[in-house]
């Protein structure tokens, strides 16, 4: 079943065709319209003329989240604030977000996205779709939401938390398609299991994002919630969730490239690389307004496939992504840099002490620890006043990241060096 | 009139407590008195010592997180109602006391009460006129 089967199954050389004419358009409208990359481009002596074909993609720099930082809030926007009628925001590093607008014509894509996201696992307007995504900044809540409308869904804003009320709903209203990151699918299978209401759960399909999962982890949760569970792929930089979906052949995501151009490059030297081979995922909007990203290096790690599905479609396709060449953390669905939990620690003393970030996943969530080295400027006689520091630092870090986390002060030098560098991060997640 | 006493940032772990006792006893500085404040995740050790200057260099060296505080410390005799009369005459002022360990002299007829508080002036003229015995430094160091 396809949602737009003419965009999905035309042959690779006649969506080239469509690509070439979007991407020039794209160029065009970031050139005039968006001074930085006027900026970019000039500097690699490159004209908007001088990008004829997909072929010419290469040539173009990237575009970085520091670029999306650097011109905090709207100095990547393309389209005036009249045009514009969302915004999204991510936590980015150092403490600014990171920004994303909309035009009425960008949010029809997005819709469109998903709607065929869901369409190519199995989704149609008979369903009850369960919304589990934060609403609000984060795109996944509203962004589901609209998909799931545009299918026909009877769609429903539950949001996260209060897990009671989620088995509720879930039994009384009947859900049939669920749509959370994989971790609050664990737990609320965890929580069907234990309340053995497994039997009056209705859901069928789980279509599950935003942060990196396992095949065993994809078994359990099938097993604790009796569905079939899919996998989609999107940052907000791009649009959102709807970026790429698995078919029902689960193959890899498909992405949709009539839309996002997508590349894969060797981190080291750029250059394109063979499908099978993993590197570097490298997206261009070609037809959004609000936001025409160019080759914006998502710096996830996958591969490509181009040849044609079993499901029919010939939209290329992404594996999981395995990683990233960066040092940013998804924890619960919220990305994480070590830099932002750096500056929060820095407004605390002249010198940031030397920290430790833990992740874990315990049962089926996350968990995010702080360790902080005590040091002389921070300690103090007395437990009220450590206490009040502890206290400080973990809503610091809740505002900044969005995340709960748990601080630990730890003694001096209790903290690994490497080479006279502390190590920042230790992920104990496995995600093979 | 008060007195210096050492603060010590100690993880709940086995072994963490004897790391600060073997740095001193290195350098061979007799604890004159302690208490230990914890949490559930550390604790704070502190410390009366004989040799105050040198743990804490001892201590800084050994790479450990260190701060000296200023205490009072009073000697009572060892005799009911002592220790009520002090803290009696600092709740009349409104006095608020932070933390207070207490520990036996040699002598055996005296008992010393080390007094953490927000204005030691202040806390140092109360028990002055209640009539208790501040000691000075090398006093303590010396029990």
């Amino acid at each position: 079943m396809y949602w737009n089967e003419r965009a999905e199954t035309m042959s690779r050389d006649e969506r080239a065709a469509l690509q070439c004419e979007r991407l020039r358009e794209a160029v065009g409208r970031a050139y005039q319209h968006v001074p930085a990359y006027r900026e970019k481009m000039q500097q690699a002596g490159l004209l908007p003329g001088d990008i004829r074909d997909i072929g010419d993609l290469p040539r173009l720099p990237y575009t970085l989240k520091a670029d999306l930082r650097d011109n905090y809030p709207f100095g990547m926007f393309a389209a005036p604030m009249r045009d514009v009628v969302r915004i999204h925001a991510s936590s980015g590093t150092t403490g600014k977000q990171t920004v994303v607008g909309y035009t009425r014509r960008d949010l029809e894509i997005w819709n469109e996205c998903m709607a065929r996201s869901l369409t190519m696992c199995g989704v149609t307007h008979e369903d009850i779709m369960h919304v589990s995504y934060g609403y609000g900044l984060f795109t996944g809540g509203l962004g589901g939401h609209y998909g799931g409308e545009t299918v026909g869904c009877a769609t429903i804003p539950v949001g996260v938390g209060n897990t009671k009320r989620q088995l509720q709903i879930m039994r009384d209203f009947g859900s049939t398609v669920l749509l959370c990151t994989p971790s609050y699918a664990m737990l609320l299978g965890d929580a069907v299991q234990k309340e053995g209401i497994i039997d009056d759960i209705k859901l069928r399909i789980g279509v599950f994002g935003a942060e990196p999962w396992t095949l065993p982890m994809r078994q359990e949760i099938e097993a604790r919630l009796g569905l079939v569970a899919y996998d989609i792929y999107g940052i907000s930089e791009i649009s959102g969730p709807g970026v790429a979906n698995e078919c029902l052949c689960r193959c890899g995501l498909h992405v949709h490239e009539d839309h996002f151009l997508t590349e894969v490059v060797d981190p080291d030297t750029g250059e394109p690389l063979p499908d099978g081979r993993p590197g570097e995922l490298v997206f261009t909007c070609a037809t959004k307004e609000a936001l025409p990203l160019i080759r914006y290096n998502t710096r996830d790690i996958t591969a490509l496939h181009h040849e044609k599905c079993a499901c029919g479609r010939t939209l290329v396709r992404m594996d999981k992504p395995t990683g990233r060449t960066d040092d940013m953390l998804i924890i619960r669905g919220v990305n994480v840099f070590p830099s932002q939990i750096e500056s929060v620690l820095l407004g605390f003393g002249e010198a940031a002490p030397h920290y430790l970030i833990v992740v874990d996943r315990q049962g089926a969530l996350d968990s995010l620890e702080i360790q902080v080295e005590m040091t002389d400027a921070f300690f103090s006689d007395e437990v009220r006043a450590l206490e009040g520091l502890e206290r400080r630092i973990r809503r610091e870090v809740e505002n900044t990241l969005g995340l709960a986390a748990k601080i630990t002060l730890v003694q001096p030098n209790s903290i690994e060096r490497y080479e006279g560098k502390a190590r920042r991060v230790l992920d104990k997640r496995t995600f093979l | 009139m008060p007195i210096r006493q050492i603060s010590v940032f100690v993880e709940n772990k086995s072994g963490k407590l004897a790391e600060v006792t073997g740095v001193l006893a290195d350098a061979g500085i007799d604890i004159r008195a302690l208490s230990i404040a914890d949490t559930a995740d550390y604790g704070i050790l502190r410390l009366i010592v004989s040799k105050p200057e040198a743990a804490l260099a001892a201590l800084r060296a050994a790479g450990l997180t260190v701060s000296a505080t200023e205490v009072l410390a009073v000697r009572l005799d060892d005799k009911p109602g002592a220790l009520h009369r002090v803290l009696g005459a600092l709740g009349k002022a409104h006095i608020a006391v932070a933390y207070i360990y207490a520990f036996l002299g040699r002598e055996r007829v005296s008992a010393y009460v080390i007094l953490r508080v927000e204005d030691n002036g202040q806390a140092a003229s109360v028990l002055a006129d209640s009539g208790a015995a501040l000691l000075e430094e090398p006093e303590v160091y010396g029990i």
